[in-house]
């Protein structure tokens, strides 16, 4: 066991979930007890992963385990959103028939199981990372037991991550065959290096491989067209499960990207170039268009995420240090907002009162100024428009991919964020222009309206100094 | 004489098998699940074949791993279908349709 101590976030968190686990059993229903220790073991983990930053990369576990600057900046990300989430959701999974303390639990082992996966540099602690971060998601899904949405988003959820997942293990077991090896820095360096030991045969089969894990990770991000199980699982589930996928394991799905296709396949860039060319044009269009007829927030938000992710995708397409940090901060910067956004629905809806169409939220600028405000800074965001952070993100992303040479690509998401725009926008009009149709009080506790307002403020201020997550993601690629 | 080849073939036929056993099904979730299942298993085969013929120890270990996390899965999947069941009083794959857009 050499390097134990690299890992210790993870030991650490791990440890502490199964206490708070055990807790949970003898708390209760009522009391919020998990939840705050829940929290206190995300600070401390958060903790331990900041100090982390700043030193030199180390492999592990006969490397099957890195910290370096990509993993220790994201982790600390992964638990920063993750607190908000806890953080929003509290209240929402307070007053339904959502068992508390499971939420709190299954919450924390997800977070566990994205910790793995932006570390792993070798397919068995990639796979075993993102199974414990999908069956913990399967289970948050379906925790709402007596709501038949809820069950059949979950049973769609689990049939296609399970076939997700098959097809990653297919693609990896084709890999291993080509190379002889499951460690993404040797394949890494047996694809490169020599041409002996690779006949023309196993290139075939390294390129057969490539594909079926190109087609697992489309699915786990979401990306078109393997993004059916997105809308649905996103309007099904409970809002504060929704907050939860919608967030955080995108920033974990992109660092296991980064992983697998830099880390272990860019020799064959080429190859899986043209790939995610196509998903990252295809999700931009697909998810824009289908976003404009939706009426349920939670869907149209699903496909505004799809867009999303097409957005991501443009900036890996070019192979570029400078694209790769582009899509990192593309990827930090919108759980940030998403989760703003989210956090201001979980906190408009009440006990037997969802609010997941787009009328629920006309005129909230009358019934709450604060949260119409903190909304409409995360709508202009997700459009792209100027002084918020989305507008950075987007024109940086564009910038990488122009530089490399795509540039339809590049014309084909600005003609596609001016489409989006409309979405967004209409809710900000709903919510300053229109009449309020429910009337009674949103009025969200204390501190969720305080760190609401951070959020909120956090999209604007980043977006007018990028640099301060701008420098960490260059150096991430440095 | 048996070579990598029948394996691989035999992995893939599996693998294909699966897929189709998911896409076509209409009737019932539980073939669903034993379809997941067998796409696992076929995994596996390509994992212990590789590894045999490579010479290579590691695919056996990634194999244990996988049977393990697919122990898991049944559990959770069969557990959905409880609450499913509860909620819908079938399952049947084709009146799984109240989430549409």
């Amino acid at each position: 066991m050499d390097n134990l101590q690299i890992a210790t976030p993870e030991i650490f968190l791990l440890a502490a979930t199964c206490a708070v686990l055990v807790v949970g059993l003898f708390t209760q229903a009522k009391s919020n007890t998990v939840y705050w220790l829940s929290q206190l073991t995300l600070v401390i983990t958060l903790i331990m992963s900041l100090t982390q930053i700043g030193d030199d990369a180390t492999t592990g576990f006969s490397g099957a385990y890195t910290v370096d600057s990509l993993s220790a900046s994201l982790k600390s990300w992964v638990l920063i959103i993750a607190i908000g989430i806890f953080l929003y959701s509290r209240d929402y999974v307070g007053s339904r028939k959502i068992a508390r303390s499971e939420y709190f639990v299954l919450g924390l082992f997800a977070v566990s199981g994205m910790m793995i996966m932006v570390s792993a540099t070798h397919m068995l602690t990639v796979y075993l990372g993102l199974e414990l971060l999908a069956l913990s998601q399967y289970a948050m899904v379906a925790l709402h037991r007596d709501n038949s949405e809820a069950s059949e988003a979950a049973m769609k959820y689990f049939v296609l991550g399970a076939l997700a997942s098959g097809m990653l293990l297919y693609g990896m077991s084709m890999i291993y065959g080509a190379t002889g090896s499951l460690n993404l820095n040797v394949i890494g360096d047996i694809l490169a290096g020599n041409s002996e030991s690779m006949s023309a045969e196993r290139t075939i089969g390294a390129r057969f491989g490539l594909t079926f894990l190109i087609v697992g990770i489309a699915f786990k991000l979401g990306a078109v067209p393997f993004h059916m199980w997105v809308p649905d699982v996103y309007e099904g589930a409970p809002t504060s499960v929704t907050m939860f996928i919608s967030t955080a394991p995108k920033i974990a799905a992109f660092a296991m990207l980064i992983r697998l296709l830099v880390g272990g396949l860019e020799t064959l860039h080429a190859d899986w170039q043209q790939m995610l060319a196509i998903m990252a044009a295809l999700s931009m269009v697909v998810g824009n268009l289908i976003a404009i007829a939706q009426t349920n927030i939670k869907r149209m938000l699903a496909y505004s995420t799809i867009s999303h992710v097409g957005f991501l995708l443009m900036g890996i397409v070019g192979t570029t240090a400078e694209g790769y940090s582009a899509s990192m901060f593309y990827a930090i910067t919108y759980a940030f907002t998403t989760l703003a956004a989210f956090g201001v629905l979980l906190a408009v809806s009440r006990e037997g009162f969802e609010a997941d169409q787009l009328s629920d939220l006309a005129g909230l600028g009358k019934r709450n100024v604060l949260l119409a405000t903190v909304m409409m800074l995360a709508m202009i965001s997700l459009a792209g428009v100027p002084p918020a952070v989305g507008f950075y993100a987007k024109l940086s992303v564009l910038q990488a991919a122009v530089g490399a040479g795509f540039t339809w690509l590049a014309i084909l998401g600005v003609i596609m964020s001016v489409i989006g725009a409309f979405y967004y926008l209409r809710i900000i009009k709903l919510m300053f222009f229109d009449d309020p149709t429910d009337t009674a009080e949103v009025r969200p506790a204390g501190d969720v309206s305080a760190v609401l307002a951070i959020n909120g403020a956090a999209v604007l201020a980043l977006g007018i100094a990028p640099g301060i997550i701008m420098s960490a993601c260059i150096a991430a690629f440095g | 004489m048996i070579t990598l080849s029948h394996y691989l073939a035999l992995g893939a036929i599996l693998f294909c098998l699966s897929v189709v056993g998911i896409f076509l099904n209409r009737k019932n979730v539980i073939i669903l699940l034993m379809s997941i299942e067998l796409m696992l298993l076929s995994v596996n085969m390509n994992f212990v074949a590789f590894s045999y013929f490579l010479g290579d120890g590691a695919g056996q270990i990634f194999v244990f791993f996988i049977l393990t996390v697919a122990a898991a899965e049944a559990a959770i999947g069969l557990a959905i279908l409880v609450v499913l069941f509860r909620n819908r009083s079938t399952i049947n794959v084709a009146d799984l349709d109240a989430l549409k857009g």
